[in-house]
């Protein structure tokens, strides 16, 4: 069966302006339970790659830079 | 090489005690073994990361289960254990906790732990069980994993993050001989040998889905996917009283605790839509649940936490811990709705069901030294069989189980394994990556859980249940023929979709063969209303005979502590009764 991939907006958003992951930070990367967040190969900064968020902070309260905001789920908002 | 993209290989190491999960009970297992034979090797392996996995993640914001001298005495709290838990439950482990937690205490306060003292200094235990006083407050209860990891590291632990274990190895005598990991980043394999085995892999957590849809927005961590019960099943270890769910009472979509231990010793209770109360006590028992369960259906719904009366002071300390440990985002969530517990109470509902011996009684069979019924393997935490344990529990057996493992190793040459073996796992594990063409785990996973809300939750109706299983097989088939993986991180979610499946087999066949009702909401059997002690007053042990799962009954240990005909039913009168 063909596969396709479907929209989801992200609970973890990054402000690429704070975020020092292209110094070889992976602080957020290296924290989160569930492993979602990745380096961006393009950017060079964190982003959530997958929507599979248990909405619980490690990698905002670890950011040395404040860069990582936690949002919850839109579906359980 | 980037991350997530496939490796194919195979290494081996060996180490004396492997500790598998790093969340609670784990780092104090790993710390306890070393710590009786520095000299030997102690690996603690780590789906995630050993600095912020598992239940405490965020920290906590308390001990729920403190025995404290002066405040209780372990032979009160073993008796309000086991009537909470409708009598089945073997004392001796219970005891032994009870006896050793204050030791535990003790030790987390010299780790920098503080717990709360009132002004002449003494512990502040605060009442929240029905009839004992034993919860007591942790004022930077956000530093326990820091203060953990400290640890581990100053005892020269061997940490491997990222490696998620998924079947252990037996010599052809039964004797742990190991196990089977992959790197959840690159999918290469890594077999590790060792003479003892302590699983601490937490609850199963990812069992039912959550009212939201979300199916990351589980009640547990949603990193526990019940890795460790399908393990130990595989491995023949006995699994004790699955039929006894978690289901809790959580802060609704949200799902997460609202917390009643928190914020009730301060005046909160829980109330229906008049605002009365209807629970005499707001512990986390079947019995309570059921309550909830029945004032949610009855027109009197919905139920809520409420803080309103209280002094707008004492509002923002409940709110201090509420929104700093444990689960951090709940303040968050409740201003994005507007939500200020100063003038709206808290919408709760009902969670998801799951395994989980730290909240009930669901987990794979301990006795008194943490040892499994496999020689060389034990479990402690949430996923060993010693009831409502929380963390403290974890902490106080996860030493236990550190203990006797290394007695274990000390006295034990490896066993042996067969090849063939690890070759047959790295078939398995792999298989989803083989395919070209197929379904993603996401789907299989979602449909799983879906299922499981669908036919296994509670009231537990049998016709429901056999046709719940057929969908279930149906669904496994599609899992073994036709599962993809695409990266190594697919890979991960496409393992932990079989042990959910595992779970949800050994969830409906545990509670067909109880033919009663137990444990409030958790076994509740409409085709057998009716508690019956005559034939069930027993634990029910499931595990793998022969390659297939089979249920039987074991006779509950002697009492240590007795409890009397007055006592015994006090959990079942939790309704607060209309006053004349």
């Amino acid at each position: 069966m063909p596969l396709a991939s479907y929209q989801t907006s992200v609970p973890v958003v990054v402000d690429d302006a704070k975020c020092i992951a292209d110094k070889g930070c992976t602080v957020c990367v290296d924290v989160c339970p569930l492993d979602v967040l990745r380096i961006s190969d393009m950017t060079k900064k964190a982003y959530m790659a997958y929507d599979e968020c248990w909405y619980c902070m490690p990698c905002e309260a670890d950011c040395p830079t404040g860069a990582v905001t936690v949002n919850i789920p839109y579906l359980l908002r | 090489m980037a991350l997530d993209q496939i490796v194919d290989g195979l290494s081996e190491v060996s180490c004396d005690v492997l500790v598998i999960g790093g969340g609670t009970a784990g780092p104090m297992a790993a710390l306890k073994a070393k710590l009786k034979n520095p000299k030997a090797n102690v690996v603690l392996l780590e789906k995630a990361n050993v600095k912020r996995s598992g239940a405490i993640s965020m920290g906590m914001d308390g001990l729920n289960n403190a025995v404290i001298p002066g405040y209780a005495t372990p032979e009160q709290y073993t008796k309000e254990i086991t009537i909470a838990n409708d009598g089945i439950v073997d004392q001796k482990a219970v005891y032994k906790y009870a006896q050793n937690c204050y030791k535990i205490i003790e030790e987390l306060d010299s780790f920098g732990i503080r717990f709360l003292k009132n002004e002449n200094g003494d512990y502040a235990v605060k009442k929240v069980h029905h009839i004992g006083t034993y919860v007591l407050p942790m004022p930077n209860g956000e530093t326990v994993k820091k203060a953990l990891y400290r640890q581990l590291r100053r005892a020269r632990i061997l940490i491997s993050n990222r490696y998620m274990a998924t079947r252990l190895l037996k010599s052809a005598d039964g004797r742990i001989a190991g196990a089977v990991s992959v790197n959840t980043r690159t999918a290469e394999m890594l077999v590790i040998k060792a003479k003892a085995v302590i699983l601490c892999m937490g609850a199963a957590g990812r069992l039912g889905l959550p009212t939201s849809g979300y199916m990351f927005g589980t009640y547990e961590n949603a990193a526990n996917s019940g890795d460790g019960y399908a393990m130990a099943y595989h491995a023949g270890a006995a699994l004790a009283n699955l039929e006894c769910f978690q289901i809790n009472p959580l802060i609704k979509d949200y799902n997460g605790p609202a917390c009643a231990y928190v914020a009730g010793p301060f005046g909160a209770y829980t109330a229906n839509n008049e605002g009365s109360r209807f629970i005499e006590c707001d512990y986390w028992s079947g019995q309570m649940m059921l309550e909830f369960y029945n004032e949610l259906l009855s027109g009197k719904g919905p139920v809520f936490l409420q803080l309103k009366h209280l002094h707008p002071d004492t509002i923002s300390e409940i709110e201090s811990t509420l929104h700093k440990v444990e689960r951090p985002t709940r303040g968050l969530f409740q201003q994005g709705r507007g939500v200020d517990y100063r003038s709206e109470s808290i919408e709760m509902h009902i969670s998801e069901i799951g395994f989980c011996s730290g909240h009930s009684a669901s987990g794979v069979f301990v006795d008194d030294n943490a040892r499994t019924t496999v020689p060389g393997l034990y479990a402690a935490g949430d996923m060993a069989s010693v009831p409502h344990n929380y963390m403290l529990g974890a902490f106080t057996n996860g030493s236990v189980a550190g203990i006797d493992a290394m007695d274990f190793a000390d006295s034990h040459d490896f066993a042996e394994f067969d090849a063939a073996d690890v070759a047959m796992e790295r078939e398995r594990v792999m298989a989803p990556t083989r395919r070209e063409d197929g379904i993603p785990p996401n789907q299989i996973e979602y449909k799983t859980r879906r299922l499981v809300n669908d036919y296994l939750q509670p009231p537990k109706v049998t016709r429901k249940y056999e046709l719940g299983m057929r969908r279930l097989a149906e669904a496994r088939e599609d899992m073994q023929d036709r599962m993809i993986a695409r990266n190594a991180h697919e890979l991960l979610r496409a393992l932990e979709v079989q042990s959910i499946m595992d779970c949800a087999d050994m969830a409906a066949h545990a509670s067909l063969y109880r033919e009663e009702s137990r444990w409030g909401l958790y076994h509740w059997r409409t085709d057998f209303p009716e508690k019956d002690n005559e034939n069930w007053f027993c634990h029910t042990l499931l595990s793998k005979r022969d390659g297939k799962m089979t249920s039987e009954k074991r006779a509950v240990e002697p009492y240590v502590v007795p409890i009397s005909d007055d006592e015994k039913d006090l959990y079942d009168k939790q309704r607060i009764r209309a006053s004349a």
